[in-house]
């Protein structure tokens, strides 16, 4: 087509591509990392996920002497292990929005959509890379707290293996659920389209909404609760939760998957409609 | 080849461009101009696929934008508000771009070279100025080597060096047999790079014609100044000859209905002293106030004042 509109212009074969969905991931890798906030964001969820848990389990070492009887009964080296999850699932969830939300403040989105006209893959493309990398550096970061953890406290004889009730999917499940998370805070980063907006969204269905239900009369908030996102969500990573409140783990994490989708699908259909 | 067939697009009650026919071709540069709020950035963006016509066509070579496999090869754009994150680096900004099509670094650094970054080229476009922006937003669009270019304001922020530069530069893409299509409301800025113009107003067309036919409908009643120490003498001869003739100083004429040459020739025959002899060419610019005087949107309001006179 060129060739014919350009007849003088000389072919240039160099630099003739087309847009396919692997090159669009290369793209938006680049993205990802050429950007100081993501790379300062994804540090803190690292440091987070990883420091945290050894920081309480030292302290709690320290201290052991003086921890009551319902201190000791309730201590649980597993959820020790995971509980950097508490502040990296606050880092990954305002990264995701704003890895969609940066692109729509400083109009950036209408460069990725002109070069790749169909939009869809441009949010596949996101979802991927930043769901890959949330994967992986949670994944390190959760075994890396937890045999830290388990080291410190072998000193009371409190430690687990890998190969204990509920430890494994404990760990497994820290960036299983982080990276569910990372795909929702994505997708409502593109419903809102405004990083203050979306980060709000995304607080209000995680930590307000469990705040909400208490105005409820109490049957109804205890068969609602259990099926609000975080709660659901946070099953998966959990030891000793009284599952009679409580979702089973799996279970939670597939509620909390089945929100995530809701909200891809949304995203999906509205970049697609919706004007630049 | 862009092609906008019966064009209509609805933001809720308004309507920014309504059944709006045109076709922008090759080899040229095509001049799309129009007082603000027109829609002429709504027409781009509807060109781009950014925005959905309400009802009507608009296709590159052909196919809806949305539909283009590789539409950094076929179009390149840069829309007037800068459509570049302000965190990223001009290079990586566009490695990101160019990666999307599989094209390689080389040609990410052939454009950065082309308009003229390289110095700046690592650095965050944050702390870019206007016409850093604007120079970089043109390596966007010529990334993809593409067969048509689409620049909205593209001379906006650049220093007198700098719109030379793209003034050369659109030139030369034309001239490498490109569809070249550009808005502005520097007039006169067009007129030295626009070869065809495109004219909105309102959301409606106002004409699809050359740049030249343009100026000659607007000078068919071209006005010749004149000054003559014995202007009341030559004021009658004039008259006498048919022509209309309009005085705002002492000594001056403006003279209607007759060419320079003829009114030198008659003060000559009467040996009528002329110190001023000027036909005014009129402007692309009167022109265009000419025939968007109608369809101006956001207009101030001035007090009754002699008709512009601007010379080309």
């Amino acid at each position: 087509m060129s060739a014919a509109v350009a007849p003088t212009r000389p072919e240039a074969p160099s630099i003739r591509g087309r847009v396919t969905q692997m090159n669009v991931i290369r793209s938006e890798w680049t993205k990802l990392w050429s950007l100081r906030s993501t790379r300062y964001t994804l540090l803190a969820a690292v440091i987070a996920m990883a420091g945290l848990g050894i920081a309480i389990a030292i302290a709690q070492m320290t201290r052991w002497s003086q921890l009551d009887q319902h201190d000791l009964s309730t201590f649980d080296s597993i959820d020790i292990g995971v509980s950097g999850y508490h502040v990296a699932q606050l880092a990954i969830g305002v990264l995701g929005v704003l890895v969609i939300s940066g692109e729509y403040s400083t109009g950036m989105i209408r460069s990725s959509f002109m070069a790749v006209p169909k939009r869809l893959p441009v949010f596949w493309a996101k979802l991927a890379v930043f769901c890959a990398v949330t994967f992986v550096t949670m994944l390190v970061a959760t075994f890396v707290s937890f045999f830290v953890v388990q080291a410190i406290v072998t000193q009371h004889g409190q430690q687990h293996s890998l190969g204990d009730p509920h430890a494994l999917r404990a760990v497994l499940g820290v960036p299983l659920f982080l990276t569910a998370l990372a795909a929702m805070s994505v997708s409502l980063g593109a419903l809102v389209r405004n990083t203050a907006g979306g980060i709000a969204l995304w607080v209000f269905l995680l930590f307000v909404l469990p705040g909400i239900t208490a105005i409820l009369p109490h049957a109804t908030a205890d068969s609602i609760n259990p099926y609000l996102p975080l709660n659901a969500g946070a099953t998966i990573v959990t030891s000793t939760f009284d599952f009679g409140t409580h979702l089973s783990p799996w279970c939670g994490l597939g509620v909390f998957a089945v929100y995530t989708v809701i909200a891809i699908v949304a995203a999906a259909v509205g970049l697609v409609r919706r004007d630049a | 080849m862009i092609e906008i067939r019966n064009v209509t697009k609805r933001y809720g009650e308004r309507v920014a461009v309504e059944d709006l026919t045109f076709t922008v071709r090759p080899g040229i540069v095509t001049g799309f101009l129009g007082p603000n709020g027109a829609g002429k950035s709504t027409t781009m963006r509807m060109m781009l696929g950014l925005d959905a016509p309400t009802s009507g066509t608009a296709t590159v070579n052909g196919k809806d934008y949305r539909d283009l496999q590789a539409p950094l090869h076929e179009i390149g754009a840069m829309l007037e508000a800068r459509a570049i994150h302000t965190g990223r680096s001009a290079y990586n900004h566009l490695l990101a771009m160019a990666q999307t099509h599989g094209i390689g670094r080389r040609r990410v650094e052939e454009v950065i070279d082309l308009v003229g970054l390289s110095h700046v080229a690592k650095q965050r476009v944050g702390g870019f100025s206007l016409g850093m922006g604007q120079r970089l937003g043109i390596a966007s669009a010529l990334l993809g080597d593409p067969a048509a270019v689409i620049l909205d304001e593209p001379a906006n922020g650049l220093d007198p060096e700098g719109i030379l530069w793209i003034r050369n530069l659109l030139r030369s893409l034309a001239a490498e047999g490109r569809t070249v299509f550009l808005s502005s409301h520097l007039m006169s800025e067009m007129a030295l790079t626009a070869e065809h113009l495109v004219v909105v107003g309102k959301g409606r067309l106002i004409a699809d014609t050359s740049v030249a036919e343009i100026v000659a409908q607007a000078s068919d009643d071209s006005v010749v100044h004149v000054k003559s120490p014995d202007a009341t003498a030559l004021r009658e001869v004039l008259l006498g000859a048919g022509a209309s003739v309009s005085s705002d100083q002492r000594g001056a004429l403006d003279v209607r209905g007759l060419g320079h040459e003829r009114i030198g020739e008659l003060a000559a025959a009467r040996s009528i002293v002329l110190h001023e002899l000027t036909p005014k060419t009129v402007s692309l610019e009167e022109a265009f106030m000419r025939l968007t005087g109608d369809a101006v949107e956001f207009h101030a309001t001035t007090p009754d004042q002699p008709r512009l006179e601007v010379a080309a």
